[in-house]
C-alpha cells in the first residue's frame, strides 16, 4: 500500500516491519513522533515506552538487545549527549538482537538550543551510521539497519535531519517481518566492561571498523549516478536532494547512504572522473574531512557554509552561478516570533517574577519563550535540567544571589534531568529556590505524558509521581504549591519563599492550555465604557489582547478564558464571559 | 514540471490540516509528492510556512521551495503573504486570507501592522486574489473552517478535479466535521 509519511513515519513502520520488540525514547524535536507513531502499531508485539530521560531510554533498548529483542531507542541531537555514556561502551560489547538508535539533528535550530552535528558520535564512539534521504529510504534503512547490527555485532544510528524527519514522501508499506527472539546470551567477556575485558573488545571494535569500513566501498547503501558531467558531488541525506534539484544532470553523484565509516577507494575512483568536486553536507566538514585527509581533491566548507540549512537556490548560486529573479516587499515587516499560547499558566507565573525583580535561571521547554518580551523573564537557558544545578551554583559562587534568584523548571524536564540537581541543592546546601512549572504535559514536543503525569504512551495510567513527597524525600523541607493564575497567592508564597533562610520548592501547577482535558472558559470581553487605555493589561503579552482607537480588545476566537489580564485592570473593565 | 504550492500563515490556523488534504489530493491521483513543514517551536504563535511540490511525471527531489520558486502561495494571513512574497515565481499567483492578526511586536506596541498590503501587490504588479475567507467558513457554520474554506480557493487554481478534493477531505477531516468542511470547500472553491 503506498501512502504519504514524514520521515518519522516512515522510521516508525521500519521498526515495525523489521520485527522490532521494544522501543524506549525521550521526546524531542525532531525526532518524537517515531516513538508516537511506533506505539500505534501492537503494543504487544513492539512494545514502546516515554523514558525518564536519553540514557535511561537507550539503557533499556541496550537491555532489550542483550536479551535476545530487536529494539530502538529514538531523541534528538541533544538527547544523544545524554545517552552518550551508554552510547560509548555498548560501542565495545556489540549486541545480541539487533539494536537501532534514532538520532534528529536540527541544522538551522528550528527547534533546539545548538546545532551540533550527531556524526561526531558515529565517529567517536566507532558505530555504524546511515543516513536517509527520503521517507521511503527512512523505512528501508530503518529494517536493514536491524540485519547490520546483527551482522556485524554493532548497535547502528540512524541520523535524520529535520527536513527528513519532518517531511513527506511515498513509502510502501509490507509486511512485518517475523522474527524468533535471539538466544539471551550470557557472556561476561563481552557484556561485563571491566577493564581486563574491555581491552579485549576494543581490539574487536578496531577489526569491526576494517570489516565495515571494506563493506563501505561497495555496499548498494552509497550509490553513485554518473552524468555526462565535469562536475562530481559527493552528497548524503537531505543534501543530496538538494543537489539534484539545483544541478541535475550537469554533475554526477556519489550519494553515501552510510556516513560512518566512510568508504576511501570508490571515493577515490569517482573524484578522479571530474575537474571539479563537492562535498555537500550541511553542519560540520566531515565528509570532506575524510575526502581531504585521504588526498582527494574536493571544495567543501571555503564555498558552503557550516551554519544553519542548506537549499537549492544556495547550491545553484555556489556550483553553477546562478540566481533566481524575486519580487520582494521594500521594507521592514513586523516579526512574528512564538509565544506563550493565550491562557497559558506560565505566563502568569514569569508575570509574578518579573513583579518580583528576580534572577530566572532557566530551563527546556515552552516557558523558554518568556525570555521574549514583554515578559523577558528568563536569564539562562542552557541544557535539560541545568535551571536547578546551575542556581546552586551561582548561590556558592556569591551566597548573597541567593535572595533574588531562581530556577525554573518544567515537569517533564524536572523527571528527565532536575532531581539529581535538586539533590545537590539539599547535600551540598544552598539556599536555592526552585519552582517546578508543573502544567501536566510535555508541552513543547506535543504533549507527552511523562512520569510526574503518570499517564504512560498508550494513553494507560501507571503510577505517578508525587513530586511534593519526592522533594521532601530529597530532604527540602519547604515545598508549596501555588496556581499560578492566581497572582496574588503566587506573589505571597513566592516571595516569602525567598525570605526564607534554606532551600525551597514551589510547585507551579495548573494544566496546559492545549489539552484537551482542560476545560475553556467562555472569552472575556472590555467594557469600553470603562477602560481607560492605561495598557496595564498589555503587560502580560498574551496574544489575545491588542489595541483599538486606544481601548483594549480582546479576540474572541484566541481568549480562552484563563482571567490572568482581569486581574491587573483597576478599572474593572475586563469582564468575564458570563459578565457581558 | 515540478509544481511548487507554499501554505503560509499563524501557528494555530490549521496549516497542517490543509496541508493533509492538499496531499491526499495530489498522491489520490498518482503523482509524487514532497510535504515540508516544521515542527514545535515555531507552532506556538508564529509564522508557520508548509511546502508542497508534486510532478505529474517524474520524482520531486528537493521537499522545499526557495525564493522565487513558488507557483502558488496560499496565504492565511495577510502579513505572512507579505513576508513570503519573495518566494513567488514572477508569473505565480498569491491566495490571501484578509484576515489579521496582530503579531506580539504590533500587540505590544514595538512595530505598526502593515495595512497597505495589498496596494504593495499591486504596485509591484504581483497576481493575486484576495478573499474573506473567516467569512466563508462562518457563513458554513464554524470560524474553525477557513483552512478548508482556502483549499476551495486553493483548488480553483489548481489541474484536480472536484470530486478528488471532496474524496480527499472526506479521508483527512474527522466525520463529524465533513458537512461544515465540505461546505466551507464548496464556498471557497465558487468564490
Amino acid at each position: 500500500m503506498k501512502e504519504l509519511a514524514i520521515g518519522n513515519k516512515a522510521v516508525a513502520t521500519g521498526l515495525w516491519l523489521g520485527g522490532c520488540r521494544v522501543v524506549s525514547s525521550y521526546p524531542g524535536t525532531p525526532s518524537t513522533e517515531i516513538t508516537e507513531f511506533a506505539s500505534q502499531f501492537d503494543m504487544k508485539r513492539m512494545y514502546c515506552e516515554w523514558a525518564p530521560n536519553e540514557k535511561v531510554a537507550m539503557e533499556a533498548a541496550i537491555g532489550a538487545s542483550i536479551a535476545g529483542a530487536r529494539s530502538f531507542c529514538g531523541m534528538k541531537h541533544v538527547g544523544l549527549n545524554v545517552a552518550a555514556d551508554p552510547l560509548f561502551t555498548f560501542s565495545y560489547t556489540g549486541v545480541n538482537a539487533g539494536m537501532v538508535i534514532g538520532v534528529a539533528d536540527d541544522p538551522g535550530m528550528h527547534s533546539s538550543q545548538n546545532e551540533q552535528d550527531s556524526r561526531h558520535y558515529a565517529k567517536a564512539a566507532k558505530i555504524m551510521m546511515l543516513e536517509p534521504a527520503d521517507s521511503a529510504e527512512c523505512l528501508e534503512y530503518t529494517k536493514k539497519a536491524f540485519e547490520l547490527s546483527e551482522e556485524f555485532d554493532t548497535p547502528v544510528i540512524l541520523r535524520l535531519t529535520t527536513r527528513i524527519a519532518h517531511s513527506s514522501s511515498v513509502i510502501q508499506v509490507g509486511q512485518r517481518e517475523h522474527r524468533p527472539f535471539a538466544t539471551p546470551e550470557n557472556n561476561a567477556e563481552k557484556f561485563v566492561m571491566t577493564p581486563a575485558n574491555a581491552r579485549k573488545r576494543h581490539t574487536v571494535v578496531e577489526e569491526r571498523t576494517r570489516k565495515i569500513t571494506a563493506w563501505a566501498e561497495d555496499t548498494p547503501f552509497n550509490k553513485i549516478e554518473l552524468n555526462d558531467s565535469n562536475i562530481g558531488v559527493i552528497t548524503s541525506g537531505i543534501c543530496y536532494q538538494y543537489a539534484k534539484e539545483a544541478l541535475g544532470e550537469k554533475a554526477s553523484y556519489f550519494k553515501l547512504g552510510c556516513v560512518n565509516p566512510l568508504p576511501v577507494e570508490s571515493l577515490k575512483e569517482f573524484a578522479s572522473k571530474f575537474e571539479k568536486v563537492y562535498v555537500i553536507e550541511e553542519l560540520d566538514p566531515i565528509i570532506e574531512e575524510h575526502c581531504k585527509v585521504n588526498g582527494i581533491d574536493v571544495i567543501g566548507k571555503e564555498a558552503f557554509s557550516m551554519e544553519g540549512e542548506y537549499f537549492q537556490s544556495l547550491i545553484a548560486k555556489v556550483v553553477l552561478n546562478e540566481e533566481t529573479q524575486i519580487k520582494k516587499i521594500d521594507k521592514d515587516l513586523p516579526s512574528r516570533p512564538p509565544a506563550l499560547c493565550p491562557g497559558c499558566p506560565h505566563r502568569g507565573l514569569f508575570f509574578t517574577l518579573k513583579r518580583l525583580n528576580l534572577f530566572v535561571s532557566g530551563d527546556i521547554g515552552c516557558y523558554t519563550l518568556a525570555a521574549a518580551p514583554p515578559l523577558s523573564m528568563m536569564h539562562t537557558t542552557i541544557c535539560m535540567g541545568a535551571s536547578i544545578s546551575a542556581l546552586h551554583g551561582r548561590n556558592k559562587a556569591y551566597a548573597e544571589n541567593a535572595k533574588n534568584s531562581v530556577a525554573v523548571i518544567g515537569d517533564s524536564t524536572f523527571a528527565h534531568s532536575g532531581i539529581t540537581g535538586l539533590i545537590n541543592v539539599v547535600y551540598n546546601q544552598s539556599n536555592s529556590k526552585v519552582i517546578i512549572l508543573d502544567n501536566s504535559t510535555t508541552g513543547m514536543t506535543g504533549h507527552q505524558p511523562n512520569p510526574l503525569t503518570g499517564q504512560k504512551i498508550d494513553g494507560e495510567m501507571s503510577t505517578s509521581i508525587n513530586v511534593a513527597m519526592l522533594c521532601k524525600a530529597i530532604g527540602i523541607e519547604h515545598v508549596k504549591v501555588v496556581d499560578p493564575n492566581d497572582f496574588q497567592q503566587s506573589y505571597s508564597v513566592i516571595k516569602e519563599e525567598m525570605e526564607y533562610d534554606g532551600p525551597s520548592v514551589i510547585i507551579a501547577r495548573s494544566p496546559c492550555v492545549l489539552l484537551k482535558t482542560v476545560k475553556k472558559n467562555p472569552p472575556f470581553t472590555i467594557d469600553r465604557q470603562k477602560c481607560t487605555g492605561c495598557r496595564a493589561c498589555m503587560r502580560i503579552g498574551c496574544p489575545a489582547i491588542s489595541f483599538k482607537d486606544n481601548k483594549a480588545e480582546i479576540d474572541a476566537t484566541q481568549c480562552v478564558g484563563c482571567g490572568q489580564c482581569s486581574q491587573l485592570c483597576k478599572f474593572g473593565a475586563i469582564l468575564t464571559g458570563e459578565e457581558k | 514540471m515540478t509544481k511548487s504550492i507554499m501554505i503560509v500563515g499563524v501557528g494555530g490556523q490549521g496549516t497542517l490540516l490543509a496541508s493533509r488534504i492538499l496531499g491526499h489530493a495530489i498522491l489520490s491521483k498518482g503523482f509524487d509528492v514532497k510535504i515540508s513543514e516544521v515542527h514545535g517551536m515555531s507552532q506556538r504563535g508564529g509564522s508557520v510556512v508548509t511546502y508542497v511540490k508534486y510532478n505529474t511525471t517524474e520524482k520531486v527531489a528537493s521537499p522545499i521551495i526557495c525564493p522565487g520558486e513558488a507557483d502558488i502561495i496560499l496565504a492565511f494571513e495577510r502579513l505572512e503573504a507579505a513576508r513570503y512574497l519573495e518566494y513567488l515565481k514572477p508569473e505565480g499567483r498569491i491566495l490571501v486570507n484578509s484576515q489579521k492578526l496582530n503579531p506580539i511586536p504590533v500587540i505590544t506596541g514595538q512595530a505598526e501592522y502593515p495595512d497597505d498590503i495589498l496596494d504593495k501587490f499591486k504596485e509591484l504588479k504581483v497576481e493575486y486574489t484576495a478573499v474573506d475567507a473567516l467569512g466563508i467558513a462562518n457563513e458554513a457554520g464554524s470560524s474553525k473552517a477557513v483552512n478548508v474554506a482556502l483549499i476551495g480557493l486553493l483548488a480553483k487554481n489548481m489541474d484536480i478535479d472536484y470530486g478528488t478534493w471532496i474524496n480527499s477531505i472526506r479521508a483527512c477531516v474527522p466525520s463529524r466535521f465533513v458537512d461544515i468542511n465540505l461546505k466551507a470547500f464548496e464556498h471557497g472553491y465558487n468564490y
